[in-house]
């Protein structure tokens, strides 16, 4: 493959493919320099592909304004390669509009406000429907509040059982030094009973749950969306609300404060270890210290904000679902960010319900 | 008749097998430079089967497949993806890469088999795009296309590198006539002007009027025919003439 340059004539020779172009474009532009080739010799081109008709194609656009340049001496293979690859005859492109730095913040704003917005819209048919479901079973799927009871809640009860023990025990044993350094042993009960009571054990749930059954639910629906079944059911006169969340959302409301007084439970047990084993408490003083500080407006705010928090996880993930974009890959994008948005929500809402301790 | 033709590919009693399950059982056929070979059979009788294993995309349990004459089923993975460079494939669903545009789709593997400038591999997109009439749809998303969109684009991206050889299956299932004759076309032209080898599977009768050179009917894991469309007429094969009865399997 080589190419020459004499009285301002182009000539190539051998293959000019993709192989070689990256080389001859380098020696072709040297030879050039800054004359001006009043014609393109293709007799010795043996082989082109549509990369050398992109690089004829170039020249002849970068030469254009001194003048038309010519093609001469291409066998008919060679021509018809051209014919079939040239870019001269292409609609231009055209360009794509850059979006200013406050105009992306701007629209980013509005994206958001508008998201609130349709979640809210969604909260609120999801809603009404479960009320509505409360008395009248039709449109919903048939046996799916037992079975998303199953899905969504006892599946679960392995690890949040095997967390709520860790962290129950890595909560008093974190205290117990302390406590002993002031004698004050006993507090471990009370220390533990609030914490467990009042945050970790509908804090930690509500985490389990929106990464596993948040997560489900999101790509759940967002497969039926990307499928076309969600359509479907609405072709068949059904509420895909009504049809796939309102179960979710009835089983879920009675699985989650079970779940969390568990959670509870077992966390107490995990720090007991601690209290019996490392403090010397008696498993009398234990179990009454921890009965007596703990208050019935504990027990309603923490079975209450369990439910809000279980709401919060359905809402959210069939919000994702819903709006999926895409194909099969906007599936896993939905799913991660309803995962990302309500544990985001979750922790938020606990703060805003620890006000109520003010 | 000109015997010395030099086949572009042939296998040579090829069997494939899913586990236990043989799907061929020993198929020799060589593909001829320049024509378009038609491979038709009933719905699960190994077409896609035989064209995977022709590209390695499964191993076949026995036998040979040559590409020029060499055999790749012993080549290593750098030998044959020289051979595969060369190798143009439509999936059967398009299996374009759905996260990147079409543009996107069509200049990986110019960015990444070449080390040619961006505004070659620009201007090459943009033919390749525009062969298959997808120049308003170059910066969407596959995602955004229908199904025969998403067929063209998928016929672009195979495009790409310039193939020798363009393997395509069912290209036109699920198309409407129309789009389905453009496409028929578009085959025609590339291998008129580019002096293309075309292996496509269809059903499409009018498809194989239009397009076939050489005809493979494949059935119950055997190759009954081999040859042109004249000549699979008078065969006197019983499925054959059902075929062209009904006019699809
Ligand atoms: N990955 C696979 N595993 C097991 N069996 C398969 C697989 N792919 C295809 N088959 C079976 O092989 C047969 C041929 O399939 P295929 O080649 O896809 O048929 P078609 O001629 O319609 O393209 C079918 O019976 C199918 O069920
Ligand atoms: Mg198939």
């Amino acid at each position: 493959m080589s190419c020459k340059f004499v009285n301002s004539v182009l000539s190539f020779e051998g293959e000019l493919t993709a192989r070689n172009l990256p080389k001859l474009m380098v020696e072709a532009s040297s030879l050039i320099g800054k004359n001006k080739p009043s014609m393109i010799d293709l007799a010795g081109v043996q082989a082109i592909d549509s990369a050398g008709v992109a690089y004829l194609d170039q020249i002849q656009i970068q030469f254009a304004s001194k003048g038309i340049l010519l093609l001469k001496g291409s066998t008919p293979e060679t021509q018809a390669v051209i014919d079939t690859f040239t870019s001269l005859k292409l609609p231009l492109p055209i360009p794509v509009a850059k979006i200013g730095f406050f105009e992306s913040i701007g629209s980013s704003v509005i994206e958001a406000y508008e998201s609130m917005y349709k979640a809210a819209l969604l909260a609120s048919e999801i809603y009404y429907w479960s009320f509505v479901g409360l008395f009248n079973h039709k449109g919903q799927r048939k046996g799916s509040l037992i079975q998303q009871a199953a899905l969504l809640g006892s599946q679960a009860l392995p690890i949040v059982a095997l967390l709520s023990f860790i962290i129950g025990f890595i909560l008093s044993l974190q205290s117990a030094v302390q406590l002993r350094n002031f004698g004050a042993n006993v507090f471990i009960a009370d220390l533990l009973a609030v914490t467990m009571v009042r945050e970790m054990g509908p804090m930690m749930t509500a985490i389990i749950i929106a990464g596993r059954s948040g997560s489900a639910i999101a790509s759940e629906i967002a497969t039926m969306q990307v499928t076309e079944e969600i359509d479907a059911l609405k072709m068949m006169a059904l509420s895909p609300i009504r049809y796939i969340v309102v179960p979710k959302f009835h089983a879920i409301s009675v699985v989650m404060p079970i779940l969390v007084a568990f959670s509870i439970m077992v966390g107490m047990i995990g720090g007991g270890i601690i209290a019996l084993g490392y403090l010397g408490l008696s498993l009398e003083t234990f179990l009454k210290r921890s009965i007596e500080i703990i208050t019935l407006k504990d027990l309603v705010v923490s079975m209450g904000k369990s439910v809000v928090f279980a709401w919060v996880i359905v809402i959210i993930g069939s919000y994702f679902g819903f709006q999926v974009k895409g194909g099969a890959e906007g599936v896993g994008k939905a799913t991660t960010a309803s995962v990302v948005a309500s544990i985001f929500a979750v922790i938020v809402l606990d703060a805003m319900f620890s006000l109520l301790y003010l | 008749m000109m015997k010395d033709i030099q086949p572009v590919i042939s296998v040579n009693n090829l069997v494939a097998k899913y586990g236990e399950k043989t799907i061929l059982d020993g198929i020799t056929v060589d593909i001829l430079p320049g024509e378009v070979t038609v491979i038709l059979g009933g719905s699960g009788c190994g077409k896609t089967t035989l064209l995977k294993n022709i590209l390695r995309l499964y191993e076949p349990f026995s036998g040979s497949v040559k590409f020029w004459g060499e055999e790749i089923l012993q080549m290593d993975e750098n030998e044959f993806s020289t051979v595969l460079k060369k190798v143009g494939m439509l999936f059967q669903n398009g299996a374009l890469l759905n996260s990147i545009s079409i543009y996107d789709n069509v200049s990986i593997p110019l960015e990444l088999h070449t080390k040619l400038p961006p505004d070659i591999i620009d201007k090459i997109i943009r033919v390749k795009v525009n062969l298959v009439g997808l120049t308003h749809a170059l910066h969407l998303f596959p995602s955004e296309l229908s199904g025969g969109m998403k067929k063209r684009a998928a016929l672009a991206r195979a495009m790409a590198m310039d193939p020798k050889i363009l393997f395509c299956d069912e290209p036109s299932a699920g198309l409407d006539p129309l789009t389905s004759a453009a496409l028929d076309d578009l085959i025609k032209e590339l291998k008129k002007q580019l002096n293309m080898t075309i292996v496509i599977v269809t059903h499409e009768l009018a498809s194989i009027h239009r397009i076939a050179d050489k005809l493979i009917f494949l059935d119950a894991g055997k190759m009954l025919f081999y040859g042109t469309l004249e000549a699979a007429m008078k065969a006197n094969i019983p499925q054959i003439d059902t075929f062209f009865r009904v006019g699809r399997f």
